[in-house]
């Protein structure tokens, strides 16, 4: 059979049904490590945040943290899940320098967390997304792969190891499979990631910034024909955006669907995700499977949370996002179909930030998602990482309203604050952006224009108000822009006695 | 019967990263079936009444508040590395173990 591969996944799902699953890592933001007191800050010089326990240090032990403990049955509960009465840490061993104890402290069969689900929204339909478990472990140390191309594994002649991160507690939640989304499969997988990242921040216990990989992704994929059993599967890791996760997902269903076509097999394989191509590579062959020997830590007692404490806790969560996001829609007065369009653009705390900064929400609307969205498009990057924050918004917004930037100059402001020269009152300041409001300056420059056009001016006189527009023209030219056209117009009516 | 095969000794062996030879496998073999035999006995004793142990005292909840205490310099946690560059431990290549 002779067919070219498929370009689009709405040609995939006229042969296959895709079914994904999505394993996240989120390291929770505790203010020391999981199984010791060590900090945890972010970006902190390498190897200075580390103690004997999580450098595997002959003779220390480690002692859970209360607070992680917390926070991922907090997780689990917010996802429905229900809460084990008693469960172990396991240790999970493997050769590698990421970590120095040579096995990772995780959990294996017996997860904090079990059995929940997430409800996320998807063109107007509801899907139901299976929690197969949230557990808690340990992160790894970072490796600096070098000798080697791009800092990749392959080609290194030696790696550089900082174990800062090693031991910050990293939550692990892990859906059951999720078939019969068809081609919405990508665009559920973007939905649950996002609804998930909106509900971790919203318990307080991350930061959830997938760009400091608070928050990781790996992605698994497999297609079968109809009728028969599910496809052997691939995971993608690596995936690092809300927009990569949809991308990887209609990446690999069109890479497996071209295989399947032209009569191969799908190798059960990591994959990696590649940011500029949009595409995945293979990464390492899974054929012999990893031999952890997971057994329980004798270092470790067990957990067993006491039911009143996790009714409390379960008592005590925040309003889930999607109930907050509906309180929010009636506030702002904006139809479903609006709000929709807010939540696609990821801008929905943005805007709630903005109002809170005093900005009306029509206008925080209008900036977060006009010109700021299409910035962020242009860029490739959230809306969150633009560049503007909701007080440099709400401040823009002030300035118009106070009549001291007309829109045409608060777009241009907003360039600026984009490109990072600071808060909108100081790009005015340094570009010299600020409305003329100077009734003397105006009045000079109307005067020129009218002798530069003394027989526009004579029609205006004559009654011929709509002429006017031409030296509304002249005078906005000469103050580059800088004036405010109303404005200009009543002055150059009232000159002219024609007001 | 044999507890453990020659084969699993060496697969052991692999995932330790032990270098083992033919000679020392046969031995290790032949030692390690008669520990695991006479751990088996306790097997022997158990009772449906008795749930596993895997912890030798009889604690839950060892818990600590999340509260930063110190730790070590990086000079200190350098110290015994074998190799150091750019404040970070320095280790050989690793090719086709990616955890």
């Amino acid at each position: 059979m002779t067919t070219t591969a498929p370009s689009t996944v709405e040609e995939v799902i006229t042969r296959y049904e895709p079914v994904i699953g999505l394993e996240t890592h989120v390291e929770l933001g505790t203010r020391t490590k999981m199984f010791c007191g060590c900090p945890t800050e972010f970006g902190a010089e390498p190897n200075t945040q580390v103690c004997p326990v999580c450098l595997g240090l002959p003779g220390s032990l480690p002692v859970a943290n209360k607070a992680a403990i917390e926070a991922t049955i907090r997780i689990g509960l917010a996802l429905n899940c229900s809460i084990a009465t008693w469960c172990r840490f396991a240790r999970k061993n493997y050769f590698y320098p990421d970590m120095p104890k040579d096995y990772q402290i995780s959990q294996y069969d017996e997860p904090l967390c079990v059995d929940g689900y997430l409800d996320v929204e998807v063109e107007g339909q509801t899907v139901r997304v299976g929690i197969e478990r949230v557990h808690l472990e340990e992160d790894t140390g970072k490796t600096l792969h070098i000798g080697g191309a791009t800092g990749r594994i392959h080609g290194a002649t030696e790696s550089l190891v900082d174990y800062n991160r090693a031991g910050i507690p990293l939550v692990e939640i892990v859906t059951k499979p999720v078939a019969g989304t068809g081609a919405l499969a990508p665009a559920v997988a973007r939905a649950y990631v996002t609804e998930l990242r909106d509900i971790i921040r919203s318990l307080g216990v991350s930061d959830v910034r997938m760009e400091q990989g608070s928050l990781r992704c790996d992605v698994n994929t497999s297609l079968n024909r109809p009728g028969e059993e599910w496809g052997t599967r691939t995971e993608t890791k690596n995936v690092n955006s809300l927009r990569s996760v949809e991308r990887a997902v209609r990446s690999e269903m069109l890479r497996q669907a071209a295989v399947l076509d032209a009569g191969g097999k799908i190798t059960q394989e990591t994959r990696h995700f590649h940011e500029d191509t949009g595409e995945t590579t293979s990464g390492r062959s899974k054929e012999t499977a990893t031999d952890y020997r997971y057994f329980p830590d004798p270092d470790l007692v067990p957990l067993a949370p006491d039911p009143a404490w996790v009714e409390e806790l379960k008592a005590a969560l925040p309003e889930p996002p999607r109930v907050h996001r509906e309180r929010l829609r009636e506030q702002w007065g904006v139809s479903e179909h609006d709000m929709q369009s807010i939540i696609n653009a990821g801008a929905v705390e943005l805007i709630e930030a903005t109002v809170a900064e005093g900005a009306s929400p029509d206008a925080a609307r209008k900036w977060w998602l006009g010109e700021l969205a299409r910035r962020a498009n242009e860029t490739g990057v959230e809306l969150a990482e633009v560049g503007a924050t909701p007080a440099h918004v709400a401040e823009l917004q002030r300035l118009v309203d106070e009549g001291k930037l007309t829109d045409k100059l608060a777009r241009t402001v907003l360039e600026g604050v984009v490109a990072g020269e600071g808060s909108p009152s100081e790009v005015v300041a340094a570009r010299g952006l600020e409305v003329v409001s100077d009734t003397g300056a105006l009045t000079a420059a109307v005067d020129e224009a009218i002798a530069a056009n003394p027989d526009v001016a004579q029609k205006v006189r004559d009654g011929k108000v709509a002429a006017a527009g031409a030296l509304v023209g002249a005078v906005m030219k000469a103050t580059k822009g800088q004036a405010d056209a109303k404005t200009v117009r009543e002055l150059i009516l009232s000159r002219l006695g024609a007001a | 019967m044999a507890a453990i095969s020659r084969e699993e000794v060496a697969h052991l062996a692999h995932l330790a990263r032990l270098a083992v030879n033919d000679a020392e496998l046969d031995t290790f073999a032949g030692q390690l079936d008669v520990i695991l035999q006479a751990v088996a006995r306790v097997g022997e004793v158990t009772a449906a009444d008795i749930p596993p142990t895997s912890h030798s005292v009889p604690l839950t909840n060892v818990l600590r508040e999340d509260v930063v205490t110190p730790g070590l310099t990086r000079d200190e946690a350098l110290s015994g590395a074998p190799d150091v560059a750019e404040d970070r431990f320095r280790v050989p290549r690793i090719l086709d173990e990616e955890a």
